[in-house]
């Protein structure tokens, strides 16, 4: 119920409050954008038809890096 | 490159767990962490490591209550359009379900989005449509948005949506089961951010990570917690980073606002939990179902409809016991022919359970 799926904005009406979001391998749907603030190339999560977040890159990395430090911290100590 | 699925790591968090030689039971509340800790078996691999984790009330559709479910059909009965997602269809009531009634020409129709529903009372003038509002604090919003538009007036809401952090609260006030931990619900966690889960580690001393739903994810949830009780701490420490921004989304929260109020609802399995449920405000009454046909829902009272016959869905949504040892599971109740939610819902225990571990 809660599911939601990380896809890329491609199109963007701002007026209608829609967008085109493509999930890759050719899925390709529209979303609602009027809970969040979005720009075309964004990766956002889609729920229920509606995008609720937006997902950010940097974090996405810097959750290899949490966990590594994690794991090697206890490993040191 | 990194990989959330990387077997090496994996490996190496789960040594480290196995290294902390504890014993300790903890509690997720969402069906797609259930769905990813049976189907990649790691609900096992953790309990030979001395953490055993359940799922607590984490289902919207299983934590509705027997008379909503009547509610939802008397309307059926009524001649509305019901629209609805499609686990809903399926939940039995006391005498139907509205799967039932669709066979025996009531109007229900399975929508992927409200949105979906609000086209249909567009399209048809004429015909009354309910869109029956399951959901925590991931989908409320969706509901909050459309209603803030105006859709038009054949269309209503029967509001069933749910707030994840009191429900929460209510498992600890019960006590009925031992819990070192809590993983919070990632996608319920983009909406609300982080600070309503913090009177939990203060008030009751429980420690809580958000995690995202990846095998990975999770395992290191589990890890980053086993290090909170190691270290006898209690906070709010967030795993899912890349998704859930310590504020939350503070437009949805706006509009959640601006269209609900809180109200003291029940769950099923669950006595009256304070402030767990929304309730459309004054000005959007014209849009709730409940007021709409008052004069119709009036007639039906909560103790008319009590759980089915021998289904332990309660025991199960209170995580006090696993599916498997409900005597229904897999011989009366299945899939096919579900006696209570949790079997029905794809985000249920006991059907994920059974589409995973009865094959």
């Amino acid at each position: 119920m809660c599911l939601a799926i990380p896809g890329k904005i491609i199109e963007l009406d701002r007026e209608k409050q829609t967008a085109t979001v493509d999930y890759g391998s050719g899925t390709k749907r529209k979303a609602n954008v009027s809970l969040v603030s979005v720009k075309i190339g964004d990766y956002v999560l889609v729920h229920a038809g509606f995008a609720i977040q937006v997902l950010d890159e940097h974090e996405a990395q810097e959750t290899l890096g949490l966990f590594r430090d994690l794991l090697s911290l206890e490993e040191g100590g | 490159m990194f990989s959330l699925r990387d077997k090496k790591l994996a490996d190496d968090i789960l040594f480290q767990i196995e290294k902390a030689q504890v014993h300790l039971r903890f509690m997720h509340v969402c069906g797609t962490h259930q769905d990813t800790l049976v189907k990649h078996g790691l609900d096992m691999v953790l309990q030979k490591r001395g953490v055993e984790i359940g799922q607590g009330p984490g289902c919207p559709v299983c934590v509705t209550t027997p008379k909503e479910i009547e509610e939802v059909l008397l309307l059926a009965q009524k001649g509305k359009t019901i629209a609805t997602f499609g686990d809903m269809i399926r939940v039995p009531g006391v005498s139907s379900s509205l799967q039932q009634m669709k066979t025996e020409g009531c109007d229900v129709r399975t929508v992927y989005s409200i949105e979906d529903a609000v086209a249909l009372a567009e399209k048809h003038k004429g015909k009354e449509v309910v869109f029956m509002a399951v959901g925590f604090e991931t989908t409320a919003p969706t509901t909050a948005s459309v209603l803030l538009r105006g859709p038009p007036s054949n269309f209503s809401v029967l509001c069933c949506h749910r707030l994840i952090p009191p429900a929460l609260q209510a498992i600890l006030e019960m006590g009925e089961r031992k819990i070192d931990g809590f993983i919070e619900p990632g996608h319920v966690s983009t909406i609300i951010g982080t600070k309503p889960y913090e009177f939990i580690s203060k008030d009751y001393r429980v420690p809580q990570v958000i995690a995202g739903f990846e095998p990975l994810d999770l395992l290191m949830g589990v890890w980053m917690l086993v290090r909170q009780v190691q270290q006898g701490k209690s906070e709010v420490e967030n795993e899912y980073a890349r998704a859930v921004k310590p504020e939350g989304n503070r437009k949805a929260q706006q509009i959640l606002t601006q269209v609900f109020e809180p109200v003291d609802v029940k769950w099923r399995g669950f006595p009256l939990i304070p402030r767990s449920g929304l309730r459309l405000r004054e000005q959007y009454e014209s849009y709730d179902a409940g007021k709409k046909y008052e004069k119709d829902l009036g007639m039906l009272t909560e103790e008319e409809f009590p759980e089915p016959i021998g289904c332990l869905c309660g025991e199960v949504l209170r995580g006090l016991i696993s599916s498997t040892q409900c005597p229904l599971f897999g011989r009366e109740c299945t899939p096919e022919t579900p006696v209570g939610p949790c079997m029905v819902s794809s985000e249920g225990n006991c059907q994920i359970q059974y589409r995973y571990k009865n094959k």
